[in-house]
């Protein structure tokens, strides 16, 4: 199929990940931006931050991934003019459905993560297929390495689905600080056997104090 | 080139204003954007297997006595990947109708949502709930007019209206039937097998809920694309309201208790040499 004339997608690989908890939120994406077996850069974000307790990380395509941003950049520009308010997550995430449905016939190439705080300040993920289709769950990761990922992250959190009836408890049971130090082992075990992830991680946690920012090193080979 | 759909959203449009640098009007009403190509049936084949959609379901729904029982698994597979185990299949329209999920999982959300949103303005422009035939009629009419663009929905609308108890069945091919008994979705024939040998009008709620719950889980156990938790809503005439939702791993020792198996020969500490 890349044989096709008219055929513009390319898969640029990455993989992010996000934990949900009572009351923050952890999404992380690597740096590694690929093409085949050529490593591109090193150093390429894949995480943007859309509105004060609202991140988007994505992998796939860059210049798809890059045009979504800016897309839900301007809408989230014109929500602000509109309604003199920050959009919250779930909004954000049925904008950010309807946006990747749009393109139901042109897709863009993404694979996305949203995470943030919502209205009541709990954590929440929104986890998407590539044309819209999205769910609140209490961790995801997408990506090359998410085959890899998800097994152990649904070993260390599995929670009881939030579609039973009667209804169980499915929050996620660990402390912030030990959120992000699995994030970092699931980062360090996908690099050392998926090709397109790897360099550095970096891992954004929202909590109600803010949004904070950090970057670990990966294997760079 | 661009398909227009100005019907789908309500924004304020102010013409000629706000193109951002990617030459997309933000103001502009919503409308899907397709590929510059020649060929747009291979484009779509090669695109949708590229992003491999999330797919595979059993979802029933029949009429009886006391109104609608609808009953789906919560599975999505991509391929061989189990993508999620906790999808909501069955769409809650408002509060009397409910649509079901059987193929791609963007198409069903979108659509229902969008139906949702038809069903809503309905109401506030006739003072009264739209019906389950008109419901149905709106978003077959809508699939139709994208026949042949590669959408995939298997869906089914239930509902309780000023005539009762209602049921149909509405595909991406353009279908809509009436019906009083429906299966959807990978995991159906097995569906079937349990629902039509269990079937009576005269049953109970519980009985209903119970022969629901019965053929969702013979269907995730006989079909891979199926599984997760079986979730039963019924539909009377005070609206919808959700009956159980089991993990179908629990239900199997429901169905196949565990039987205690005699010990034949008890262990005995061996003799001292």
């Amino acid at each position: 199929m890349a044989l096709r004339r008219d055929w513009v997608y390319e898969n640029n690989g990455g993989t992010c990940v996000a934990i949900a908890g009572s009351d923050y939120c952890v999404i992380a994406a690597d740096t590694r931006l690929s093409v085949g077996y050529s490593i591109y850069t090193r150093d390429y974000s894949k995480i943007c931050k859309l509105a004060d307790k609202c991140v988007m990380a994505s992998s796939g395509f860059q210049g798809d991934l890059k045009a979504l941003q800016k897309n839900l950049a301007a809408r989230h520009l014109i929500y602000q003019h509109q309604h003199n308010k920050q959009m919250s997550c779930p909004a954000m995430a049925q904008l950010l459905s309807n946006t990747l449905y749009y393109k139901r016939f042109f897709p863009y190439y993404t694979f996305n993560i949203l995470g943030g705080l919502d209205s009541d300040g709990k954590g929440c993920v929104f986890t998407y297929d590539a044309v819209g289709s999205y769910e609140r769950v209490g961790y995801s990761a997408q990506g090359t390495g998410a085959g890899l990922i998800i097994p152990v992250l649904d070993n260390q959190l599995k929670s009881p689905s939030p579609l039973l009836l009667p209804a169980k408890d499915a929050v996620t049971p660990l402390l912030e600080s030990e959120a992000v130090d699995l994030v970092k082992d699931v980062f360090a075990s996908a690099t050392e056997r998926d090709i397109y992830t790897g360099d550095k991680v970096e891992i954004v946690v929202i909590n109600a104090s803010g949004i904070r920012q950090e970057l670990m090193e990966l294997r760079k080979d | 080139m661009k398909l227009d759909l100005s019907g789908l959203q309500s924004f304020p449009s102010i013409p000629g204003s706000a193109v951002d640098d990617l030459g997309e009007d933000l103001f502009a009403a919503p409308s899907f954007q397709l590929p510059a190509c020649s060929d747009f049936d291979g484009f779509q084949k090669d695109a949708i297997q590229m992003v491999k959609p999330a797919k595979g379901t059993t979802t029933l729904a029949f009429i009886f006595k006391e109104g609608v029982i609808v009953a789906a698994d919560s599975r999505a597979s991509m391929g061989g990947y189990i993508s999620s185990q906790s999808v909501k299949k069955i769409i809650e329209i408002n509060p009397y109708m409910l649509g079901t999920m059987a193929g791609g999982a963007a198409d069903c959300q979108f659509w229902h949502r969008n139906l949702g949103i038809k069903c809503r303005l309905h109401e506030l422009a006739n003072k009264r709930r739209i019906s389950v035939t008109g419901a149905s009629k709106l978003l077959a009419n809508i699939l139709y007019s994208y026949r042949g663009m590669g959408l995939s929905v298997g869906t089914m609308i239930a509902g309780w209206d000023e005539k009762g108890p209602g049921l149909y069945y509405v595909d991406s091919e353009g279908g809509r039937l009436k019906g009083t008994r429906f299966s959807v979705g990978s995991g159906s024939p097995y569906a079937y097998g349990v629902l039509d040998s269990g079937y009576r009008f005269d049953m109970t709620v519980e009985e209903a809920a119970e022969l629901a719950r019965r053929a969702i889980y013979h269907a995730t156990f006989r079909d891979g694309a199926s599984g997760g938790v079986a979730s039963v809503y019924h539909v009377g005439p005070d609206g919808w309201n959700k009956l159980s939702g089991d993990d179908v791993g629990e239900l199997h020792y429901k169905y196949y208790p565990v039987a205690p198996t005699p010990v034949e020969q008890e262990m005995t500490d061996a003799p001292a040499a």
